[in-house]
């Protein structure tokens, strides 16, 4: 089991940068479709000034993660910025100290994160948000049992699979939802970058 | 893409550069964190008026500051929400001891924003920031459920109104009920001919055919709420007039009209659109007693136009006529 440390969190948000940063381009096209086409460009341009933080210069990953927090709220814009902004300081600041930690630690830390998503942006599952990706990945993460691993493997799967199922759902929060009953046949872009969070976190946070 | 840009990285930067250029007698702009503001910001003793959003409208929002509208304009890249550290770089520079006031259009991302920025501010400073929401589309169906009407040409109106009153000195609380007034009585509609294309996109947002159009858009250059067959400006003045009129009583009032392009529609059109919707308001007894026909919130170079209809009374006829000197509107002064 991984220890807790600004190192192993910076190895996750990079992977999570190059991921974004690979995916953009498809982020942005999911946008065009039921947003405003700046998905990809807006969340690669904030993510690459998260990778660049050095992992050395923070005391803890508390206080790493609220660094990667208030980066993203500043350089994002839109409404990502704010929504992954809260999400990272909500999980720094549930985090227990550096050092060991456990599945149950880790899920109450995803927990609070998805519940800042949640209080910021008013959505609900079903909305065709990125909470529809991460609810059901932290009550996985939660029913995985003990092996932190594996917890992060099977959110990652549940992430994906509530990914797809926005497929079909009319928006009714964010811009998409503008679209009223033409928002339904197109996935959901801020659920889609989410699991790509979700699945760098599988595979370095094991 | 075909536009006329350096870099696609820095198309906000470059035109805030070029509006300080043009403007210096009236505003400067803070490089470092992206405000547009008032040359003689902060005027002691008169409320702030911030206001921001997307870039890619212009001449909103940079193009309305000056004397008798904002104190401050908060340009993100295009089309996406500024952040809240511009936010909060403007309110301390237009904070002239007597509080700030946002003008938030509904859009999600605007809201957040402006939302944590007042938290931030509220928790680091002293400067007492309060915030109206515009949400004056009627294409968009109001409802718990969703993310409410967004806010769109009625903006330009209540930064006017509003800009007015602070500069004539009325307080913060009385700013406040004016905007909402304006809000409450405001009410728009848009459609547009062609989709635009988002810099760092690189292609047209969506895709429409030379016998569509797209009605009860936004401004951010995405689809409406409907493709319909191509029609003439009577029947698009119609289709965007009615559904205001059917959501507002405009009758027994001076309305004050606005008749707007999305950036990429002629004047001479924009004219043939004013004359439709004269009619039409005419037909229903509702009387235009001022107007504004141009290109005031626009969507970078969408083809298409917006109606925005204004219920007023003597004193936002007052503010309305009151002198502004701004790069984007000017009257009076």
């Amino acid at each position: 089991m991984t220890d807790l440390n600004p190192e192993v969190i910076h190895t996750w948000l990079a992977d999570f940068a190059s991921q974004v940063h690979d995916n953009a381009a498809w982020l942005t096209d999911l946008d065009r479709a039921i947003g405003d086409a700046d998905h990809g460009s807006n969340l690669d341009r904030g993510m690459r000034a998260v990778a660049a933080l050095d992992a050395s210069t923070f005391s803890d990953s508390a206080a790493y993660l609220k660094k990667a927090g208030m980066t993203l709220v500043s350089t994002v814009g839109g409404a990502s910025g704010p929504l992954y902004g809260t999400f990272f300081l909500r999980v720094g600041a549930a985090l227990p100290a550096d050092g060991p930690i456990t599945a149950s630690q880790w899920a109450d830390a995803f927990e609070a994160g998805l519940t800042g998503i949640v209080q910021r942006g008013r959505a609900e599952v079903g909305d065709k948000t990125m909470v529809d990706a991460l609810t059901p990945a932290v009550t996985a993460f939660r029913g995985a049992g003990d092996n932190v691993a594996a917890a992060w493997q099977a959110a990652a799967s549940a992430s994906a699979e509530g990914r797809d199922a926005t497929v079909p759902l009319v928006a009714r929060k964010g811009r998409a939802s503008y679209l009223g009953e033409r928002s339904a046949g197109h996935q959901d872009p801020g659920a889609s970058s989410v699991t790509l969070l979700i699945e760098s976190a599988a595979r370095t946070l094991g | 893409m075909k536009k006329l840009i350096n870099d696609v990285e820095n198309v906000v930067l470059d035109s805030l550069h070029g509006l300080e250029l043009a403007h210096g007698d009236l505003v400067r702009v803070d490089y470092e964190n992206r405000v547009v503001l008032r040359k003689d910001a902060p005027k002691q003793g008169k409320v702030g008026l911030v206001s921001g959003g997307g870039s890619g409208h212009e001449p909103m929002h940079g193009g309305f500051v000056g004397m008798g509208m904002l104190d401050a304009a908060c340009p993100g890249e295009v089309f996406t929400s500024p952040v809240p550290d511009q936010m909060m770089a403007a309110d301390e520079a237009v904070n002239g001891g007597a509080g700030v006031l946002h003008i938030v259009k509904n859009y999600t991302g605007d809201v957040m924003n402006f939302d944590m920025a007042a938290e931030m501010a509220a928790a680091e400073s002293g400067v007492r920031v309060e915030s109206v929401v515009v949400d004056d589309d009627v294409a968009v169906q109001d409802s718990l459920y969703t993310a409410g009407r967004r806010g769109v040409g009625l903006t330009v109106l209540m930064e006017k109104i509003v800009g007015a009153g602070a500069e004539a000195g009325r307080d913060l609380d009385t700013l406040v009920a004016l905007a909402k007034k304006v809000n409450g009585q405001g009410r728009s509609m848009g459609m547009a001919l062609t989709s635009c294309t988002v810099p760092a996109a690189g292609k047209p947002t969506f895709d429409l055919g030379e016998d569509e159009m797209e009605v009860g858009i936004g401004i951010h250059g995405e689809p409406g709420r409907e493709r319909r067959k191509l029609a003439s400006a009577r029947e698009v003045a119609e289709m965007l007039v009615e559904p205001i009129l059917g959501d507002l009583d405009y009758t027994g009032s001076p309305v004050i009209a606005m008749v707007n392009g999305m950036g990429g529609t002629p004047l001479l059109e924009l004219f043939i659109m004013y004359n439709e919707v004269y009619r039409i308001l005419e037909k229903h007894g509702v009387t235009i007693a001022r107007n504004l026909v141009g290109n005031y919130i626009t969507s970078l170079e969408m083809a298409g136009t917006s109606v925005t209809l204004l219920k007023a009374d003597d004193d936002l006829l007052k503010l309305w006529d009151a002198p502004v000197l701004t790069p984007g509107l000017r009257w009076g002064a």
